[in-house]
């Protein structure tokens, strides 16, 4: 129905070919002169007080230039989320502390002139700690008597609920209706407890941070990070020095999935410069990026739901307790995305009723994972809609339909759950679920498999589960994204950009946006992101916005591009702006068969009259955020001797708008759901009895490979947002949240064991079977 | 400190190493950064390269024991200006995201292509399993692959 010349078309990504032929530069591909490696010293204890650090030998040593700890290091309260200012997460970390809160907390950092000598020095640093008791369940966390956690000065830089004396690092609690009368009215309740596990993101490239002093003396970092600008603002904080003095580069990056939002090495490798005068250069093993980096957050979800004879839920409770481990970065806005994105999709349920809370714990800290808090919201949700559809006899996807919220609808949740504020109410614009649903079920082949049992191979039976879900583009009224344009001789223009592309192809998208504009070639479009000193602000590559918040500001910034344009145009050609048509890098009055190419534009402004540069610059901020809308469908087998479960196929259905790029967002897709499923069915952390982290390589943190994926269908539904650029929504995360229960409902199809705790590994699945008398 | 002659990508090189460094970081010291480090433990196939011939984990070979021989990177078999087909296949088909798997992916593309120029689907699951890959969820590699193939048999 939109005809677009380049929007919709799924051009090859434009730094694919430098990638495939090995010539695009991640960040430690960077050669440095005379640079310093550093090794960093991490806790060996969950809990304890430092009580002395001594580092005289190591400092001996030859090749050791530097050592930082708490000694000398100031220690400024900060937080490493790397979120927007002021910050929705309490300040509680500081470079180096006295105290070590979980194993793999930072302890000490050589510099030196290799990496052996500076891995061999961490090791002869003598530290002697207190040992204190640690706090490793969350449901302990906020017991009277127990040791608590965070006891310095750390504070929230807005006014939000935090409890440090508690270890209460967030508290959320909205409510509507009236939830008893829910509860009276209800027939029955269905009362159960969800739980999910810690995760890595797993980015292929580890995290990695180089630093040095250009030829002005001023500090440029090199660092693979979703938000380069929230690096120089925070480096700019925790060293106390001047936001012009530092220059943050992004260069290509190997995969984020909000495990590099967090601010963890920059300000290391910055300090390092400083004191030194010299280059340095900190990149993480991946045992370290397991051990000491972030996670998904732990939760456990209650929900209690009113559920009338008739099928109608009359109430809903959801009770979740979130494990922010030792520092509580994102604590607050992970633990209300699990109302703000889950709870609006049901928006016909008049009784609702949400509390949240977030707890310190001596174990690995959470952050920002792709989802962000939807998964494991989404993960309880659908498995008690299944539950509920199964004990009042109704066909779940009829339930799905009728209960979730449509087209110019709204939900009070949007208004009530901001980011550590209220948040924005707003209507619904675009919303393709029943296709969805419809879609996907076909697809799956839904009606000849559901409530089949079908036998497979040997013990093996079938089943299969459904997931709905939605989740926001950007975060309103708060994320802000810019762009710049200036147009070239020939007709080409440069785009620079503050959006960080993590290799989702946002600068393509970014690219292809401008040029349909402009009507030109996305060749023709020059892309620059991510560089302080020469790309506008941005945000960074957060919360779903890249697309519809910076992707708003490059079609604004190209609009204005193209009056400059028809301007000198209307000039030349003697015509009204108004007269004139842009196609095929000309400009046409038509009534008078005349045109003027871009190139003659480009030159008459730049050399000939009333000389100017043709330039632009444009920001945009979202004041709403539309949800894309997702439907999953997993066939599983589940073999009843050992219960493993394979999933064989996986089919998902996705309103997100007017994909810009349609193989790009088939892609993200096919990303989020391996990553998903992978995360369902085997990905854990598994602690020894120090709450040491056994699993820190890819041979016992296993994540599925070419071997273990099923048969994919990925189904983009014709859709426009009339707020979104070119009627685009958001596509990074959505497809994250419905494997795990679509995956667990199909298991309840296949063998009428429910899982409420994931993963579902075999063995978890046999001891389910063996309980409920199964097998 | 050791010293070796190599053969990387068709031409002679002479590097001085510690005899105990892996080839990986020997490489990526002396400019073959497109040669990935993901995990040095041999799990994520970032780092592989061809040594004469064979597929290997860069990150698990000792340099010394690769004197003398003929070392082919991903840059070895195009470059931006002449790519291999595999490497247009890879673009064409987007199985390109970060990227910092396909360094490897195309490798093992390659050394599979070479003997079995029309893999089944479950034969090209299987050259790729050692190759891991966060952001794609390979099914546009396997696409990939599939058109690598068709590019090449019609050459
Ligand atoms: S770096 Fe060699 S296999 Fe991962
Ligand atoms: S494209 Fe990112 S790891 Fe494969």
């Amino acid at each position: 129905m939109n005809e677009f010349d380049v929007v919709g078309k799924s051009v090859e990504k434009i730094d694919s070919l430098s990638l495939a032929t090995g010539n695009a530069r991640f960040t430690d591909d960077f050669r440095l002169e005379n640079q310093l490696h550093l090794a960093i010293l991490y806790s060996p204890h969950p809990h304890a007080e430092i009580l002395d650090i001594d580092d005289s030998e190591a400092r001996k040593m030859n090749g050791v230039v530097d050592i930082l700890h708490y000694k000398n290091v100031e220690g400024v309260l900060h937080t490493t989320a790397g979120q927007g200012y002021p910050e929705p997460s309490p300040y509680d970390t500081v470079l180096f502390d006295r105290k070590v809160r979980f194993v793999g907390d930072r302890v000490a950092l050589v510099a030196a002139e290799d990496k052996d000598i500076a891995g061999k020095a961490i090791k002869s640093i003598k530290v002697e700690y207190r040992i204190l008791k640690p706090i490793l369940d969350p449901e302990k966390a906020l017991d009277k008597g127990a040791p608590r956690i965070h006891d310095g000065d750390e504070f929230t830089p807005i006014p939000v609920k935090y409890s440090p004396e508690r270890n209460l690092a967030a508290e959320i609690e909205i409510g509507f209706g009236n939830l008893k009368k829910g509860f009276k009215e209800a027939d029955f309740i269905v009362d159960e407890v969800y739980t999910t596990q810690f995760a890595s993101h797993a980015a292929i490239e580890p995290h990695a941070a180089l630093s040095y002093l250009d030829e002005q003396g001023r500090l440029v970092i090199i660092t693979s990070t979703q938000v380069p600008f929230h690096v120089r603002r925070i480096v700019s904080m925790v060293l106390s020095i001047p936001v012009s003095r530092i220059r943050v580069i992004k260069p290509r990056i190997g995969g984020g999935f909000g495990g590099k939002q967090e601010v963890l090495l920059e300000p290391l490798v910055a300090l390092v410069t400083l004191r030194n005068k010299r280059p340095a250069r900190l990149v993480l093993e991946r045992e370290e990026v397991f051990r000491s980096t972030r996670t998904r957050h732990p939760m456990r979800i209650r929900l209690k739901t009113g559920v009338g004879e008739d099928g109608r839920i009359t109430t809903l409770k959801m009770d979740a307790l979130l494990n922010s481990g030792a520092y509580g970065t994102h604590a607050l806005t992970v633990l209300s995305n699990t109302g703000a994105k889950v709870l609006p999709l049901f928006n016909k349920i008049e009784n609702v009723h949400f509390i949240g809370r977030s707890v310190y714990t001596n174990l690995p800290v959470g952050g920002a994972y792709r989802g962000y808090g939807a998964t494991q919201g989404y993960f309880a949700l659908n498995q008690q809609l299944d539950i509920i559809t199964r004990k009042t006899n109704q066909d779940i996807l009829k339930f799905l339909k009728d209960w979730h919220i449509r087209e110019g609808e709204t939900s009070d949740v949007f208004r009530a759950l901001g980011e550590g504020k209220e948040g924005v109410s707003q209507i619904i614009k675009s919303c393709k679920l029943d296709e969805c649903i419809d879609r996907g079920a076909k697809e799956i082949n839904w009606y000849e498999k559901r409530d089949k049992k079908i036998r497979a191979r040997g013990d093996r039976v079938k089943g299969v589960g459904v997931a709905i879900a939605m989740q926001g583009s950007g975060i309103p009224m708060v994320d802000m994204g810019s762009a710049t344009m200036k147009m070239n001789e020939d007709g080409s223009f440069n785009l620079n950009i503050g959006a960080t592309d993590l290799g989702t192809g946002s600068d393509t998208i970014l690219a292809q946006i401008a040029a349909e504009v402009l009507k030109v070639p996305v060749e023709k479009i020059i892309v620059l992101s991510s560089d302080t000193d020469f790309t506008p602000f941005d945000v960074g590559a957060y919360a779903s916005s890249t697309t519809y918040v910076s992707g708003g500001a490059v079609k604004k910034c190209a609009e204005k591009i193209k009056g400059q344009m028809l301007d000198v145009a209307s000039g030349l050609l003697e015509s009204k702006p108004e007269e004139l048509i842009i196609a095929d890098e000309k400009i046409f009055n038509k009534k008078k068969g005349k045109a003027v190419s871009f190139e003659e534009i480009a030159f008459h402004s730049l050399y000939r009259e009333n000389q100017f540069q043709i330039q632009a610059e444009a920001s945009h901020f979202g004041i709403e955020s539309p949800p894309p809308f997702i439907a999953q469908f997993a066939e599983v087998e589940v073999d009843k001797r050992t219960g493993k479960v394979d999933v064989v196929k996986f089919v998902s259905a996705v309103d997100c708008g007017q994909p810009i790029n349609p193989k790009l967002a088939e892609g993200q897709v096919e990303g989020a759901v391996i990553n998903g499923i992978s995360y369902a069915l085997c990905e854990e952390y598994n602690f020894g009895s120090t709450a040491n982290l056994l699993n820190c390589s890819f041979w016992d943190y296993k994540i599925y490979t070419t071997l273990d994926i099923p048969e994919m269908v990925t189904i983009i539904v014709e859709s426009f947002e009339e707020t979104g650029p070119f009627g685009a929504k958001s596509v990074g995360e959505i497809a994250i949240n419905g494997p795990m229960p679509a995956i667990a409902n199909a298991i309840y199809d296949a063998t009428g064991v429910r899982l409420f705790d994931s993963p579902f590994t075999s063995e978890k699945v046999y001891n389910r079977m063996k309980e409920e008398g199964i097998i | 400190m050791m010293e070796g002659i190599f053969r990387i990508n068709g031409k002679e090189k002479r590097f001085t190493f510690n005899p105990r460094s892996r080839l990986l970081t020997v490489l990526r010291e002396n400019g073959y950064t497109e040669v990935k480090e993901g995990c040095k433990e041999g799990e994520c196939g970032a780092c592989i390269i061809l040594l004469d011939g064979r597929l290997v984990n860069s990150c698990q070979v000792l340099t010394a024991s690769a004197i003398g021989k003929e070392i082919i990177t991903v840059k070895g078999i195009g470059d931006i200006h002449s790519p291999h087909p595999i490497q247009e296949a890879f673009v064409e088909a987007s199985a390109v995201q970060c990227g910092f798997c396909t360094p490897g992916m195309i490798l093992s593309t390659y050394y599979l292509l070479k003997d079995n120029p029309n893999p089944k689907e479950d034969e090209i699951r299987k050259a790729l399993d050692g190759n891991l890959c966060r952001c794609t969820g390979y099914v546009k590699i396997i696409d990939a692959v599939k058109l690598a193939s068709r590019k090449m048999g019609e050459k």
